[in-house]
């Protein structure tokens, strides 16, 4: 028997989206959890996996449609043996609903990636800086670019050991990439006031710089897409300015040890382990509460004032991340912010997730510690005005009353949204984490 | 498995660098050669001509001996036998040198002729083509005919001379550069038809061993790749050694008599004459040999008789890829050797980067000697390039003058907008073993700055190339 594909809803509030594109043809076979289509709506693009397995008889709604209603019927799969032109038809009302289910694509990424290799990385590793260091490019390639306005910098040089030559400089010319100071660059072509960002390199111009067979191409899937445009958009849109400050975690330690330490038995396991995570989360939902001006939205008209504090919690999955929000953290108890996060972050990397436990937060928090990392800025991911970027926590060398001791310290970094938070603002609230991370009973009460 | 990681068919200048930096990449190599290793380079081109150029130039500084203060007595003549002996030991020691390296890097020698039976997979046969003589025997321990298979073959099986119909060379009264290489006496009147490098080579060596000889060139100038000031001024030289030269003229016909041909000339304006000489050397360039080999029923993709490859030297068959002449112009040594070292290490996955062909120099051994790189100044002009254009004559140069070879000419062209070196042009005394700077200088992407800021040691024929450069910026010092 034929079933209908559905228009998915990608969340609960959703009623239409626009079906952007098949990425299955009329009379393939389909599998059971093959993704058929790509489903986008303003926040977010997300893949349609298929649930049943068949043959796509007939694709109804075609790609690029704006705005189909959720439900409707989108596509028909004709059951193995099927007729296919038969089962082409929608099959009737009672047919079982839903056929689609809705595979998360990381709508919301959070600012970073999860490991530094994959950092977003500058748009060409830099040969050479404009710091005065003597650029790798031949004497031909420096000319041009310094004629064409362009940054050896921001340059890949393909030659002998990387080395910029004439053809680079075309292709960064060709591709519109690494534009040193504007006033040095006299405008090649007059552009639209409303996009005075660069381009990035064209594709043929990045391929060029590489030997034909030596790398492999792989498409980008949706999360890979959603997470570029967004973070691009929020680094160029946004005026970021960071704040870093040291927390002692002494305490904490010792508090968590504890408190998992008096944790009950459940089921033969202790009711809740904590993470220092899962504290710094309650810390900053409570630092929101205690400095309410932070914890805010840009619009172009108003100032969202949120009266909850929402913590989105970046969590690295296969080919990607994605934000699952701990809503009222504030009001949450440290044993159910941990709960819930492991069982978030579990049905993250499963891709299980549904969208309205991924979309919105007013805040997030992004923690590279457990890599090592000491400190790093991330991208404040809109509609948030905050992120919070953890370090790891070390044992280091402080002072105390003009003495020398040992703490264990952990650096913590605020990336802001300058136009909803200001630097004051700021600071005050990583103030008022600070103490809770210094002072944790009072997360307690 | 296959019997070989690589298989190079022809060992020429591009097959055995092939063979050999294949070896050093760690692949098991074999190569297979019908005729004589290290190829015409080696056997019937560049080598032995050059030995026979200079024992032509060294009798024209006997005859000329006085010029220099010196005083010979008694004859200063040439021994024709002795002259092509020479040249034919001196063929036979890069030959065996070729047979050396091939045994030291554990190549195997395949000898006869390759045929690609399918895909990885060659029948070799025993030679057909009779070998010209003489001819170094093929070496010890060759493996014979048989079915060989490889992951990877190379073509490299070079060029052999174009016959124009109605006037193919018979060995006899119509030479080719095999039967130029070895005269038996030396003819009293010579017409080279062609002036390409091999052509003028020719022309320029009978010339100076007192052969009364005649070009005969189908385009405006001699040389004709070259710069048409290089050529108007090396066809002055040329002239002034006697030699008579005729452009825009072709030859329509050629009657064989018994001991001589006559040719029947006809130029541009339609004027027509006849020459009669005792022999002729048709010097038309060449065509890749790419025939018998199996191509066409492999589909691998040939054009104006030679393979086509990519950047890579890969052809449209998997597995089969084409170096050197065969693999299309420039027909040089040196290019076939570049393109021998990117197709194996591209195999090998190296990413070597692709060739330039405009970075290819070419070198002309005539008297005097020609050497360039790069764009010609009418081809520059016509790419567009708004050009600085510098010159400066041997004449100026004390070098030059001190070694009595005061006729020369360096030209460089630079975009005039970027100070890119766009090309440059010499001729004259050991031009071709200067251009290797301007070579690398144009690899380097160096501009007019940076040649200027070097220095140039004195006194050395080299400065004259500075001082093109130089004058291309109205900065030269000794003009």
């Amino acid at each position: 028997m034929p079933t209908n594909i559905l228009m998915p809803a990608l969340s609960p509030t959703m009623e239409k989206g626009n079906l952007a594109k098949w990425l299955k043809k009329e009379g393939d076979t389909i599998k059971s959890g093959d993704i058929i289509a790509e489903i986008e709506t303003d926040k977010a693009t997300m893949e349609v996996e298929a649930v049943d397995e068949g043959i796509l008889a007939k694709i109804l709604v075609p790609d690029g449609t704006a705005d189909v209603a959720v439900n409707e019927i989108i596509g028909v799969i004709a059951a193995e043996g099927e007729d296919v032109k038969a089962a082409a038809a929608p099959a009737k009302a009672e047919a079982p609903k839903a056929e689609a289910a809705p595979k998360a694509a990381a709508p919301t990424p959070a600012a970073e990636a999860p490991k530094a290799s994959e950092a977003p990385k500058a748009a060409a590793a830099p040969t050479a800086s404009t710091s005065g260091e003597r650029p790798f490019a031949s004497p031909l390639a420096k000319r041009l670019a310094k004629e064409a306005g362009l940054d050896l910098g921001k340059i890949q040089g393909s030659g002998p050991h990387g080395r910029i030559v004439e053809k680079d400089i075309e292709a960064a010319k060709a591709g519109g990439a690494a534009k040193a100071a504007p006033a040095a660059a006299p405008a090649a072509a007059p552009k639209p006031a409303a996009a005075p960002l660069a381009a990035g390199m064209s594709d043929e111009a990045v391929k060029k710089l590489f030997a034909p067979d030596s790398y492999e191409e792989v498409p980008h899937d949706g999360m890979r897409k959603t997470i570029a445009r967004r973070l691009l958009e929020s680094k160029q849109t946004i005026p970021h300015f960071y704040l870093t400050i040291d927390c002692e975690l002494d305490a904490l330690l010792k508090l968590r040890a504890e408190l998992n330490a008096a944790a009950p038995e459940k089921d033969g396991k202790p009711a809740y382990k904590l993470s220092v995570n899962d504290m710094v989360i309650k810390a900053l939902a409570l630092a929101l509460r205690a400095v309410p001006e932070a914890n805010v939205s840009w619009t172009e008209n108003t100032m969202l004032k949120h009266k909850h504090a929402d913590v989105g919690v970046a969590v690295s999955i296969p080919g990607g991340l994605i934000t699952p929000v701990i809503n009222d953290a504030c009001h949450k108890t440290l044993s159910q912010i941990s709960n819930e996060m492991k069982d978030l972050a579990a049905r993250a990397k499963n891709r299980k997730l549904k969208p309205e436990e991924y979309q919105g937060g007013t805040t997030a928090v992004s923690n590279l510690g457990m890599f090592g990392v000491k400190d790093f800025a991330a991208i404040v991911n809109p509609p948030h005005a905050t992120i919070l970027a953890v370090g790891a926590g070390e044992q280091r060398a402080v002072v105390k009353g003009g003495q020398l001791a040992v703490a264990t310290v952990m650096s913590v970094t605020l990336s802001t949204d300058h136009r909803a938070v200001d630097g004051a603002l700021g600071a005050e609230l990583m103030q008022a984490f600070k103490g809770y991370i210094e002072k944790p009973m009072a997360m307690l009460v | 498995m296959a019997d070989y990681d690589v298989i190079i068919i022809g060992s020429g200048p591009g097959g055995y660098v092939a063979a050999i930096r294949a070896a050093q990449l760690g692949f098991k190599t074999a190569i297979v050669e019908r005729e004589h290793l290290a190829g015409i380079c080696s056997n019937w081109g560049c080598i032995p001509t050059k030995a026979l150029l200079r024992s032509a130039e060294i009798l024209h500084y006997g005859q000329h001996a006085k010029d220099y203060g010196l005083k010979l007595e008694g004859t200063f003549t040439a021994d024709l036998a002795a002259v092509v002996a020479r040249s034919r030991g001196i063929a036979a020691r890069m030959n065996n040198g070729v047979q050396f390296l091939m045994k030291k890097n554990k190549v195997d020698v395949i000898w006869g002729e390759a045929k690609l039976t399918k895909p990885g997979t060659i029948a070799v046969a025993p030679t057909k083509k009779p070998a010209m003589q003489p001819q170094v025997p093929p070496p010890k321990g060759a493996k014979g005919e048989g079915t060989y298979t490889a992951d990877h073959i190379i073509v490299a099986t070079g060029a052999r001379p174009r016959a124009l119909p109605g006037i193919e060379p018979d060995g006899k009264l119509i030479w080719t550069y095999f039967e130029s290489m070895v005269p038996a006496k030396m003819p009293k009147s010579l017409l080279v038809m062609g002036s390409g490098a091999i052509g003028i080579e020719f022309a320029s060596f009978y010339r100076t061993m007192g052969v009364e000889v005649t070009v005969v060139e189908v385009m405006p100038q001699v040389v004709p790749v070259e710069d048409a000031e290089i050529g108007a001024f090396a066809r002055k030289a040329f002239e002034k050694q006697g030699m008579k030269i005729l452009t825009g003229a072709k030859v329509t016909k050629v009657e064989k008599g018994a001991d001589s041909i006559t040719a029947h000339i006809e130029d541009e304006k339609g004027g027509k004459q006849t020459i009669t000489a005792d022999r002729m050397i048709s010097a038309v360039g060449v065509v890749g040999n790419i025939e018998n080999l199996g191509l066409e029923a492999l589909g691998v993709k040939t054009d104006r008789g030679c393979i086509v490859i990519d950047d890579y030297c890969r052809t449209n068959v998997k597995g089969v890829y084409a170096i050197g002449d065969v693999a299309g112009p420039p027909m040089l040594a040196h290019k076939a050797e570049h393109e021998a070292v990117i197709c194996v290490e591209a195999i090998k996955g190296l990413h070597p980067h692709a060739m330039d062909k405009l970075m290819i120099p070419g070198c002309t051994y005539c008297h005097p000697q020609i050497a360039s790189v790069g764009l010609t100044e009418a081809k520059a002009k016509a790419a567009g390039y708004e050009l600085k254009v510098g010159r400066f004559p041997f004449v100026a140069n004390g070098k030059a003058v001190a070694l009595g070879e005061d006729s020369g000419l360096v030209k460089t062209i630079f975009d005039a907008k970027t100070g890119k070196l766009l090309g440059a042009h010499m001729v004259g005394a050991e031009v071709t073993e200067l251009i290797q700077g301007f070579v690398v200088a144009m690899n380097l992407e160096t501009t007019e700055e940076e040649l200027m800021h070097s220095i140039f040691p004195h006194p050395t024929i080299s400065e004259t190339m500075k001082e093109s450069v130089l004058d291309a910026y109205g900065k030269v010092l000794n003009a």
